[in-house]
């Protein structure tokens, strides 16, 4: 398996001082905006979403 | 005809009947057919004309001719080369992939074939030159099945007893009962998941088939056959729905969660107890002592 990578970072208003650093990070409005853009740019990166349970949610190519 | 002409006759026909006997078409859908076939038919009738050369040489007192017979061990290293380039190319456009340990037993088994092609056609050789053709030819036949006979190897339900589970969705994370093997981000995923989503318990019977059952690429070519018997449903850039295999670390079970297109469990069980055991996959601490003592 070749090694994983981070490519987004997608969390809502709230959290958003939970995030930060060199990874493109997109700020939505609600819960149901975060899972739409989620899972958008998962199809586009062909990318895997994961939830870190505490609203955060990143991309990652596996 | 020449002097042995017919010898040569009888052992080129009862090799290449025996390589044809072993090439068959099945689910791997590999060797593919015609193309394959013919590669394959040709070279075990050059291996079987090798081996039957081998008798009238021997006869003739040219001992030094049977060189030639290393060259034809040269080939048949090729023809696995070959096969193991081939797999690797094409295993950028399988969806599951094969696994290099997959590759290398299929190509391994493509070399050994000629030399079980060429035995043939000494044995029938050999025999037809002390007695007649039809015990040659029946002789020539009992090697090629004997020989095809002992050379399958086990299949995953001679190591192991399989259990077809539900998987269990804790909030993102699916697995089966404790063990967590994925976490989803995408509600859609996670709806499939728990419909759609079946489990596979792949419980190893001895210490054995603890060794085999945690090599990666046994589990690859578990999950790569699973995929062409039971269908799954996955495409490119789908990775949350890529199907899992993953050791509980505590109690050595493979478990393997996956998405088939036919939900038909019972039919799920013994697609994976037919998969082959890979040659290089295959550990047998038990066979010594220190692995036996720790056993108990």
């Amino acid at each position: 398996m070749d090694f994983s990578n981070i490519l987004a970072i997608i969390t809502t208003e709230i959290n958003r001082n939970k995030v930060s650093g060199g990874v493109p990070i997109f700020i939505t409005e609600s819960i149901k905006e975060m899972e739409e853009v989620s899972s958008l740019l998962a199809r586009l990166t062909l990318g895997m979403v994961h939830d870190l349970g505490n609203g955060i949610k990143v991309i990652i190519r596996h | 005809m020449f002097e042995h002409g017919s010898l040569l006759l009888t052992g080129l026909l009862v090799g290449t009947l025996a390589r044809a006997f072993m090439l068959k078409i099945d689910y791997r859908q590999f060797p593919s057919y015609p193309h394959s076939y013919a590669i394959h038919l040709t070279l075990g009738m050059i291996a079987a004309l090798l081996g039957a050369l081998a008798v009238p040489v021997l006869l003739e007192k040219e001992y030094i001719a049977i060189t030639f017979l290393t060259i034809a061990a040269q080939q048949f290293r090729d023809v696995r080369s070959i096969e193991r380039e081939s797999l690797a190319e094409i295993e950028k456009t399988e969806l599951i992939a094969r696994g290099e340990a997959y590759i290398e037993g299929i190509a391994k088994l493509f070399e050994a074939r000629n030399y079980l092609a060429l035995l043939s056609s000494l044995i029938t050789g050999l025999i037809y030159y002390y007695s007649s053709w039809y015990i040659a030819v029946l002789a020539g036949g009992i090697t090629a099945f004997l020989l095809h006979y002992f050379m399958k190897g086990p299949v995953v339900g001679d190591i192991a007893k399989i259990e077809v589970v539900d998987i269990t969705v804790k909030g993102n994370n699916i697995g089966i009962d404790d063990l967590i093997m994925m976490n989803i981000g995408e509600e859609e995923a996670l709806r499939k998941w728990r419909t759609e989503g079946v489990g596979i318990r792949i419980i190893p019977v001895d210490e054995n088939a603890r060794a085999t059952l945690a090599n990666l690429g046994q589990r690859q070519a578990i999950l790569h056959d699973l995929g062409i018997l039971m269908g799954a449903k996955l495409d490119e850039g789908l990775q949350q729905y890529t199907p899992m295999a993953r050791l509980d670390i505590d109690s050595s079970i493979l478990n393997i969660i996956f998405i088939p297109l036919e939900p038909d469990r019972i039919f799920i069980k013994k697609a994976v107890e037919r998969i082959p055991v890979l040659e290089s996959s295959q550990h047998k601490p038990l066979k010594d002592k220190i692995g036996r003592k720790a056993a108990d």
